[in-house]
């Protein structure tokens, strides 16, 4: 996936294929993992259940099996790759399926942009009666026609096979996927899709370390660790899914669900407002400075009005009284850094996702909370916030919890869409 | 609206200073008589409260003594215009740079007080603290923000008619005000201050901060300033109201390339704030920016808003605070944030006097020994600055927001007010027939008509009081006043609520009482009645000649000919003025048709409740006769009259007098007095038009007690310009001469015409006529 080569009408594929060797800016990658985990001894003492009976055979899709979510700043695909293939497969697979299998494989980043989270892939996984790996790759929207560029180079178009694609971008996108890559998309609804993905990937991580988490003693920052939790029982919950922008829904079975409400203040509203004020150029590059700056230098903290708690209404001191507040002096302005924006940014908008959460929580009676979304990825900070917030104005009363696939299942969705249509 | 540099040029602008002085008469008023203060101090308005007593002249009338009369006198009561005092509230809001000067002003001119202590609050009270002390000699007590602001927000809930309104940026008229429900609580107050706090109002003295947000006025200021480089919350907000969100917000089209159809979200919605600026490659427009932002924020707080609605399930949600605080642009972004999300079910209300809630509520904490609620208080129109007064943007006449002071004023009222029982939902009465907010060619006609009617007025005032002569300076202090009233009408017809006939007489009633013009009628009052008591009995007599039928005929006829005598109306007055021989007998010749039907056919009713309009042949003449034919069936009559003076309307002290003069005369009258069948009570208002929710107490006692089955009102300002769709629990009868050929015109009959409209509730009578042209 070269998408720096994306003008060029160079034919000799190889040469563009150069991989980076490491993904960038995945610091925290281990951090954001459970500690202990093992994915293929998961996977494979899950295999059981999912195989399927011959007749599943017959309707199987022919390889490749792509699931793909267009989302508003990336692009997020799921790819499957088959690990039984037999020797007789092997001599029938034509070239083109094979070259886009090694490229995809043997590399972990793309041209510029492209990435494979190879600490998400999901190993021994049993699909349609098919064993393999489930890899996780995602780009920036913005690199999609590079993208194209390389379907088109690769002709994939001649592989016959049905592109699933989901979110916005499969309808904004979808006549340059046929004009650009002769390839015909089939849509799918983005929240069928999450909802669809999150059942599918919890299920057949449930028996291993587990896909869902959440964080014990999320009040003691001391004493606040990541804890494995078993989404049995999953309904109602109220999930809510932070990409650029925020969606909240409310789900009581894989079909049975709605939207609650939105948020246009998501991962798209931090990332281009820390731009504005700090010049950064990248989600990682964001984190990275929140992470060293002080929010409270920025924010009007509910001690700096009232000289401590408003006891009126109970109201604890350290509480953010007016987000930004201290930027309206000129002094305040000059003594701030980058890295004190970019913090209040992340928690201006972090904690207005769980106040929005905990309100839809209570209107909708729910008490357990799914957050997903690109947002979260390599973002602990705001993880621990939103369990902080939840705990904290719900008196314990709701419980946040994470997905360690947080932003694929909308991709994981439209796969499944490709394998088992609903 | 007072400007301290008064009404200069703006090449003055550049000599105001901190030193300034302050014009006493207009600014600060009655500071000698002043009492309790209190004072809000908040980011960047002042806003002073205190009450004094204002000496004003009244027009009385009594009863010449005739037992120790010596000498014959022509007439029957004399007028007198004494010295009443009576209780005022006023709020002044300036901006904090000017609150030295200010409290210079007021030590200065404190004469008597024995006011210990000031009530502070607001964020700027503590560093003011000091200088408060220093320079009042007053001892600041500091109390709780929130509890001020419940306390001041109910208060004009309660008080002002018109309070709350709905912001329409794209509908004929922007402001829609709400009419004062009967019960205005439970509701919730969304306070945009530098944070967002969201309280459950459920009574007088129970709420509760039910949640918030760190995301408010402070969050636009200090990230927009951050931002765009632009310092000032009014600079931000100016720069937003012209700028284009679409190029820094990611919206639903630009990822989905329309809208997302299944989740009928249009494709301009917003999915991600500020979403775009990550990828752009060069720099926005600041205006785009602070545009964005406005809208990230609205929205934001709307949204919220709108949850903890719906979890309390409260329909009525106020929005405050500096972040709404007289801004189109702030009030505009929050309704469609609220309509956007509620579907239409909730919607954004403002207030009129949003500012000065806190002040209101700390004023009221000072004055709890007092106890304020247990009075009805009015808006002083002559005395308040208005709504928008001091916004650059609604108000291009008037300078930017510096060196302008905005006022409100409040009179205690002599009653406590109250619904008419009668009303069939007081919820949903609105007084007033048209809202010339909404009616531009009304509007014109309406403000023509009482810049022309002005100098009659100023004439008959100046009349009134031949042995005064600083009167004419006076007249001439209420003739601007007026006109400048007018004028702002013309351009904000917004200012004081709905812009009714109603609220352009009352204005003028307040006007002329600020310049001690309590009653310009009352010696005209005095020759009509006196007059047509003369003819009392030739009228009763030739009456009880008729055939019942003819005589049930003649004594409508006879209401609605008393009716056109009326100095209220400007082609009456011209009569009246010319023609001084116009007599009863020719008014009943003009009228054009009146409606045959009686509906005195029935069994006798109950009681009947008749709102009575003029004073002279009128009252006397036409409405004397008709009571005397119900109390001869035996039916109860409640007389209900005006408190005190407006126009030619007889007052209750008029009434009183004339009645036992009546009484004096006939047999039926005075046995109805005897017999307590003939009642005589206020209606707790000095308007020519008629506002069924304020009404005095009293009057609704009597009311329900004597189970009132009918009810008459009379007159164009009662029963046209008010009252017209008014729905009653039980008959009702609207009776009125149109003296006025434009609004002839308009309801499609001649001048002179009858409006006679009989209504029974539900059982389906209905009887209406305007009638024939």
């Amino acid at each position: 996936m070269a998408f720096k080569g994306h003008q060029r009408e160079d034919e000799n594929i190889d040469e563009e294929l150069t991989p980076t060797k490491q993904p960038r800016n995945e610091p925290d990658n281990e951090a954001a993992a459970p500690a202990g985990r093992d994915a293929s001894e998961r996977r494979s003492s899950n295999s059981t259940p999912r195989h399927r009976s011959d007749s599943v055979k017959k309707t199987r899709p022919p390889f490749p099996w792509f699931g793909m979510d267009i989302g508003g700043t990336l692009v997020k695909l799921v790819y499957f790759e088959p690990k039984d293939i037999t020797a007789e497969e092997e001599q029938e697979e034509v070239e083109n399926l094979k070259s886009i299998r090694r490229y995809l494989t043997s590399n972990t980043a793309y041209g510029k942009t492209g990435i494979r989270d190879v600490h998400l892939e999901l190993q021994d996984l049993t699909l349609c009666g098919r064993t393999g790996n489930l890899h996780f790759i995602r780009f920036p929207t913005h690199d999609l026609p590079a993208f194209l560029q390389m379907g088109r180079n690769k002709h994939f178009s001649s592989l016959h096979t049905t592109l699933c694609a989901t979110g916005g971008g499969a309808y904004k996108f979808e006549s340059d996927f046929r004009t650009m890559a002769d390839l015909q998309l089939h849509k799918l609804d983005e929240l069928d899709c999450l909802i669809r993905g999150v059942l599918y990937i919890d299920s057949v991580v449930s028996s291993g370390p587990s896909e869902c988490y959440y964080f014990e003693n999320p009040t003691d920052p001391d004493r606040c660790i990541q804890k494995p939790y078993t989404l049995e029982n999953p309904y109602p919950l109220l999930l809510v899914n932070i990409g650029s922008g925020v969606s909240i829904l409310a789900v009581y079975s894989e079909t049975n669900y709605k939207r609650v409400t939105g948020t246009s203040l998501g991962g798209g509203t931090f990332l281009g407002l820390c731009c504005l004020l700090t010049g950064c150029s990248t989600f990682e590059e964001a984190l990275e400075m929140a992470s060293q700056g002080e929010s409270t230098r920025v924010d009007k903290l509910v001690r700096d009005i009232y000289g401590g708690n408003y006891e009126r209404f109970g109201l604890p001191g350290w509480a953010v009284a007016s987000s930004f507040g201290n930027m309206m002096s000129k002094d305040k302005r000059e003594s701030v850094s980058k890295e004190d924006l970019a913090r209040a940014t992340l928690v201006t908008i972090t904690n207005n996702i769980g106040s929005i959460t905990r309100m839809c929580a209570l209107n909708e009676n729910i008490e357990r909370v799914v957050f997903v979304g690109n947002f979260l990825r390599v973002n602990t900070l705001s993880m621990k916030l939103l369990a902080y917030a939840m705990d904290y104005w719900s008196k314990g009363q709701l419980k946040a919890l994470f997905l360690q696939h947080e932003g694929y299942f909308g991709a994981v969705g439209a796969l499944l869409e490709l394998l088992h249509p609903a | 609206m007072a400007e301290w540099s008064g009404l200069h040029s703006s090449t003055s602008r550049h000599t105001m200073d901190k030193s300034i002085t302050l014009p006493p008469d207009e600014i600060f008023r009655n500071l000698e008589n002043a009492k309790r203060f209190a004072i809000d101090i908040g980011g960047s308005l002042t806003k002073l409260a205190y009450y004094s007593t204002v000496q004003h002249k009244v027009a009385k009338v009594r009863s010449f003594d005739h037992a120790t009369k010596t000498e014959m006198v022509d007439e029957l009561y004399e007028i007198s215009v004494q010295e009443e005092v009576t209780a005022r509230l006023h709020f002044i809001k300036f901006e904090n740079a000017y609150i030295e000067t200010c409290l210079d002003f007021v030590r200065d001119h404190l004469v008597n007080t024995d006011t210990k202590v000031i009530k502070a609050t607001g964020g700027g009270a503590h560093k003011f603290k000091e200088l408060i002390e220093r320079k009042l000699g007053l001892r600041v007590d500091k109390e709780d923000e929130m509890t001020c602001l419940i306390k001041g927000c109910n208060f004009v809930l309660r008080n002002i008619p018109h309070e709350a309104f709905v912001y329409a940026k794209h509908a004929d008229s922007e402001f829609r005000f709400q009419t004062t429900q009967p019960d205005i609580f439970p509701y919730l107050l969304v306070n945009i201050g530098s944070g967002v706090s969201i309280v459950k109002v459920e009574s007088e003295d129970k709420f509760e901060r039910i949640g918030g947000s760190s995301i408010g006025g402070g969050t636009f200021w200090g990230l927009g300033a951050l931002l765009t480089k632009t310092k000032r919350f009014d600079e931000l907000l100016q720069l937003a109201s012209k700028g284009q969100h679409t190029s820094v917000d990611m919206l639903v089209k630009d990822i989905y390339g329309g809208s997302y159809g299944s989740l009928g979200l249009t494709g301009d919605l917003i999915a991600s704030s500020f979403g775009k600026s990550a990828t752009a490659d060069k720099g926005f427009p600041k205006e785009d920016m602070a545009k964005s932002l406005l809208h990230m924020i609205s929205n934001d707080i709307g949204q919220l808003a709108c949850l903890y609605a719906k979890l309390h399930n409260l329909s009525r949600v106020y929005f405050g605070g500096f972040f709404i605080r007289g801004h189109p642009v702030t009030m505009h972004t929050i309704t469609y944030s609220i309509n956007f999300f509620t579907k239409g079910e909730v919607q954004a209300l403002f207030l009129r006097h949003e500012g000065y809630l806190g002040a209101i509520g700390a004023f009221l904490k000072g004055a709890e020994e007092d106890n304020p609620n247990q009075y009805s208080w009015g808006e002083n129109y002559a005395g308040s600055s208005g709504l928008m007064s001091v916004s650059p943007d609604m108000n291009p006449m008037q300078r930017a927001r510096s060196g302008t002071f905005d006022m409100l004023e409040m009179d205690r009222l002599e009653r406590k007010l109250v619904n008419l029982p009668l009303l069939q939902d007081a919820s949903s009465y609105i007084p007033d027939t048209v809202d010339l907010a909404e009616d531009a060619l009304a509007r014109e006609y309406w403000l023509y008509c009482f810049e022309e009617a002005l100098d009659g007025v100023v004439k008959r005032a100046l009349a009134s009081q031949p042995d005064m002569p600083e009167a004419a300076e006076r007249a001439e202090k209420f003739r601007q006043k007026y006109r400048h009233k007018l004028q702002t009408l013309r351009h904000q017809p917004f200012a004081y609520g709905s812009l009714t006939v109603r609220s352009l007489l009352d204005t003028r009633e307040h006007c002329l009482n600020e310049f001690n013009f309590p009653d310009p009628y009352s010696k005209i009052k005095q020759r009509e009645n006196d007059m047509a008591l003369k003819y009392y009995q030739k009228v009763v007599k030739s009456l009880e000649e008729l055939s019942w039928e003819e005589r049930q005929f003649a004594l409508i006829r006879g209401v609605l000919a008393g009716n056109v005598f009326d100095w209220g109306a400007k082609a009456v007055s011209d009569v009246l003025e010319s023609e001084p021989e116009f007599g009863f007998e020719q008014a009943k010749r003009k009228l054009e048709g009146i409606p045959s039907i009686s509906l005195l056919c029935g069994p006798p009713h109950k009681c009947a409740l008749f709102f009575v309009d003029n004073s002279g042949l009128d009252i006397i003449l036409g409405v004397m006769p008709f009571v005397r034919e119900l109390l001869s069936r035996g039916t109860e009559v409640v007389l209900a009259s005006n408190s005190a003076p407006a126009l030619n309307d007889v007052t209750n002290g008029e009434l009183q007098i004339l009645t036992e003069s009546i009484a004096a005369m006939d047999p039926v009258i005075q046995a109805g007095l005897r017999e307590d069948r003939l009642t005589l009570v206020q209606s707790g208002s000095s308007s020519p038009c008629l506002d069924l929710s304020r009404l005095d107490k009293v009057l609704a006692m009597v009311v329900r007690e004597r189970k009132t089955d009918l009810v008459i009102i009379e007159g164009m300002g009662r029963a046209i310009h008010t009252n017209y769709y008014a729905m009653l629990s039980c008959e009702s009868l609207k009776m009125a001469v149109i003296k006025n050929s434009w609004l002839a015109d308009r309801l499609g009959g001649k001048l002179f015409s009858v409006v006679f409209k009989y209504e029974v509730p539900a059982a389906g009578h209905d009887s209406e006529a305007l009638t024939p042209p």
